[in-house]
């Protein structure tokens, strides 16, 4: 394994594995905010225990989200420090925005999960209100920067040096709104129905649970609007892409040839040395109208680049057709969820639907995934698109490969660690039937037993 | 504010997030070293004394090293990249610690309250709060002598391993875990309630105070021939005085308070010692980013970017030293009566 290679891997794997947890970091905050808000209310002890719960996997997934994230943080030096020279003063200043609000995430966070004794309801529902907004504000902005890599703006070169910066023009690159709307919609969208999909699971076990109720409700506030806005959010990546990364849009769809009435391709495995794709449908016209808005339009096709800057079409075709199907599936579930809410009907009744919820749970995480795959596989060989390549970025250190087997293992070990422990968390969720509410007198709410696992 | 100024400033508030870095972060590691040593028949209480003043304010106290990092690698991006190449080593073994320590932490508070499972994050947890600072320290240390090569040259051990592991940066890391689990002992007795466990870390406290004072003495003998802007910065140039004296009263003050039971006294002293350290390097090092080659002033990007910086940094101050305060209000002093 080549140096280069085993850089590329490390970081790939380092983001994989922070990924999740910054997602869940950024939407869990929102679930548990809403139910803590819905206790306060309502008064209604499943509302609390729920808070609770959903803090604890917080608490959780933000621990290991914040030092997963040091990690990377260090590895753009470790790793790309060639990158890190030349990008640093450009594109620092999202980071140190981002510094701020990780600071006020973990402050509020600290102080919503072992304040709740020492602190007003309200103060304290603030102090979970600060830790979603600035959750989400973090995400967006190493999204901008990340952004940047794509359409590196705010600088000019003169003979391979960097003049004229211009942060601010950097932080607000054209590819920023669409991918940092990706990626947000993105982390409602997964962890709104993965958490819909767990309970509902419960649910199909225990149909008249009215905590797992309770839970799959607030879940689905989040998960159906995300959910159902992403396909959006991504038709304007895609549209984007197709504008300023003409390389990358024709990878994800596998477009050799430049033609006008271009057709869609969907699925099958593309040949890049032959420029075929096999085993694929295809729809007429649709690629042009879907990139341009006119179903006569001219795509450029990888034709148009030159063969040493295309990236691995293969890997970036089917990572976007992961993409693309599961968020559909994501999509449809959420359709047919909202549907139902609107017809007034009871949920957990509909057991296809409430399977369907449990089909999504890996789904918005592994799209996720795909998604980051043809973001940064799609973008080589360029670390920044068109400006630097990734092999002109890596560290001299000899012997890469050693750090990354290093991590990857360090990444397993801690997968299994968090799922065990979250597995547990949700083993010890509350056991209340609906109707011991319907029978037990108003004033007196239903006692919350714990089921020890 | 004039462009030749903003190096400055923001090396400033690069000092200034080390020293809340090593006053706060540096407690919680070395509050891990005293879970590893817990001994006596206390030793339950030490350890959940820790963990209970560690669990609402790590998380925060442990993001001024990501603002430390963002700084560097955005207002002074060669000495990040020359640090981050000559440094892969031991900064890969100090992230791993920090992920190891804040996850198993972490695990411990919320995993199965069995005595098996808690011990087994409980040892992950402390081990890597020992070897953290150490390696931190080390970094520091090949820093400070200034051996980083410009591009690495030589065998592999010449370029990446020889720069930090030698007697001076063992000695800097030794230093640094010393002064955190002094820091961290020093603090404890303030927050213990029980006087018994007070004592525990009365006694901690100082016989790592005690043993501060030849482990520094070394660093300081050995910097003569491997960091001499330090040693001539701090024995010999117009701060000298200053800083010794400094150092001097906050030492022997912190001594003192933890020998005569003035535990809030000490706790500031302690504070002070560390910051003087903290300062005293700055201050020898200086106009140096990294010595011997690499000044402020000529590392530093491009002024707009400082400019956009400081006031990024002016804005989230704003907003970020209110709710720290408020953070450590809301959790001064005993655990509430549930």
């Amino acid at each position: 394994m080549s140096d280069l290679f085993a850089a590329r891997s490390q970081m790939a794997i380092s983001l994989g594995f922070h990924i999740i947890f910054a997602i869940v970091g950024i939407a869990m905050p929102l679930l548990m905010v809403v139910s803590e808000r819905r206790w306060q209310t309502t008064k209604d002890p499943l509302y609390l225990e729920l808070s609770k719960l959903w803090a604890k996997g917080t608490a959780v997934m933000f621990a290991v989200g914040a030092v997963s994230g040091t990690i990377l943080s260090f590895e753009l030096g470790l790793l790309w420090p060639g990158f890190m020279e030349f990008a640093g003063p450009i594109i620092g200043m999202p980071f140190s925005l981002e510094g701020f609000a990780f600071f006020l995430e973990a402050i509020f966070l600290g102080i919503f999960l072992y304040g709740r004794d020492r602190i007003s309801p309200r103060a304290h529902l603030a102090a979970g209100v600060m830790v979603a907004v600035s959750g989400a504000l973090s995400g967006i902005f190493v999204v901008m920067a990340n952004a940047w890599m794509n359409a590196p703006t705010g600088f000019t070169l003169v003979d391979g040096k960097v003049v004229d910066i211009d942060p601010i023009a950097a932080a607000l690159n054209p590819a920023a709104f669409s991918q940092t709307l990706h990626m947000t919609l993105a982390a409602y969208a997964s962890t709104g129905m993965a958490v819909a999909g767990i309970h509902a699971l419960m649910l199909l076990r225990q149909p008249s649970n009215a905590f797992h109720r309770r839970a799959l409700t607030v879940a689905l506030w989040v998960g159906i609007p995300a959910a159902l806005l992403q396909p959006i959010s991504g038709d304007i990546s895609a549209k984007f892409i197709a504008k300023h990364q003409p390389a990358k849009f024709a990878a994800m769809e596998a477009h050799f040839e430049t033609e006008r009435g271009a057709s869609l391709i969907l699925g099958g495995i593309p040949d890049a040395a032959t420029g075929e794709t096999h085993y694929a449908i295809r729809i007429p016209k649709l690629l042009s109208f879907m990139a341009h808005g006119d179903f006569d339009a001219e795509v450029r096709g990888l034709d148009r680049i030159p063969r040493d800057e295309w990236p691995n079409v293969p890997v970036v075709h089917t990572s976007f057709g992961i993409m693309v199907a599961l968020g559909s599936f994501m999509a449809l579930v959420a359709l047919v969820a909202l549907v139902e809410v609107l017809r007034r009907r009871d949920l957990p009744s509909n057991r296809l639907l409430m399977k369907g919820l449990v089909a999504t749970i890996p789904m918005g995480f592994i799209a996720t995934e795909a998604g980051w795959m043809v973001t940064e596989v799609g973008r080589q060989p360029w670390v920044i698109q068109g400006v630097m390549r990734t092999a002109d970025a890596v560290t001299p250190m000899p012997g890469l490969v050693y750090p990354m087997v290093f991590f990857t293992g360090l990444y397993v070990l801690l997968a299994i660690a968090v799922t065990w422990l979250l597995y547990r968390q949700i083993r010890k969720s509350p056991e209340v039937s609906e109707w011991r509410r319907t029978y037990t007198p108003a004033r007196r709410p239903p006692q919350v037993q714990q089921h020890r696992a | 504010m004039p462009d030749a100024l903003l190096p400055y400033i923001l090396a400033t508030v690069i000092v200034i997030a080390l020293n809340a870095y090593v006053l706060f972060a540096g407690a919680d590691f070395g509050g891990g070293v005293w879970d590893l040593f817990a001994s006596g028949s206390r030793r339950k209480d030490q350890r959940e004394l820790v963990a209970g003043v560690l669990g609402p304010i790590w998380e925060a106290n442990h993001v001024w090293l990501i603002l430390i990092v963002v700084i560097l690698f955005t207002c002074f991006p060669p000495v990040f990249v020359r640090m981050s190449v000559a440094l892969h080593i031991p900064l890969t073994l100090m992230l791993v610690g920090i992920v190891l320590r804040g996850s198993a932490f972490t695990f411990r508070t919320y995993d199965s309250q069995a005595d098996d499972v808690q011990a087994r994050w409980g040892a992950i947890f402390a081990v890597a709060s020992l070897v953290t600072p150490m390696v931190q320290g080390m970094s520091a240390g090949a820093v400070i002598a200034g051996d980083l090569p410009l591009r690495p040259e030589g065998t592999f051990r010449s370029a990446y391993v020889d720069p930090w592991l030698g007697p001076f940066p063992i000695a800097v890391g030794l230093m640094t875990t010393l002064l955190f689990a002094y820091i961290a002992a020093a603090y404890l007795t303030v927050e213990a309630e029980a006087t018994a466990l007070q004592e525990d870390f009365r006694r901690r406290a100082l016989i790592a105070g005690v043993l501060l004072f030849p482990v520094s003495a070394y660093v300081l003998f050995l910097s003569r021939e491997e960091a001499p802007n330090i040693w001539t910065g701090l024995l010999a140039s117009g701060f000298a005085v200053p800083v010794q004296a400094a150092a001097a009263i906050c030492a022997v003050s912190a001594l003192l308070g933890l020998l005569t039971r003035r535990f809030v006294l000490a706790r500031f002293a302690v504070a002070g010692q560390a910051s003087v350290m903290v300062w005293g390097w700055a201050i020898a090092q200086f106009p140096y980013a990294m010595p011997p080659d690499l000044a402020l002033a000529t590392s530093a990007a491009p002024a707009i970017t400082l400019r956009l910086i400081v006031y990024a940094l002016g804005a989230g101050a704003i907003v970020l030293f209110p709710s720290l305060w408020y953070l450590f209000r809301v959790f001064r002093g005993g655990r509430p009566a549930h």
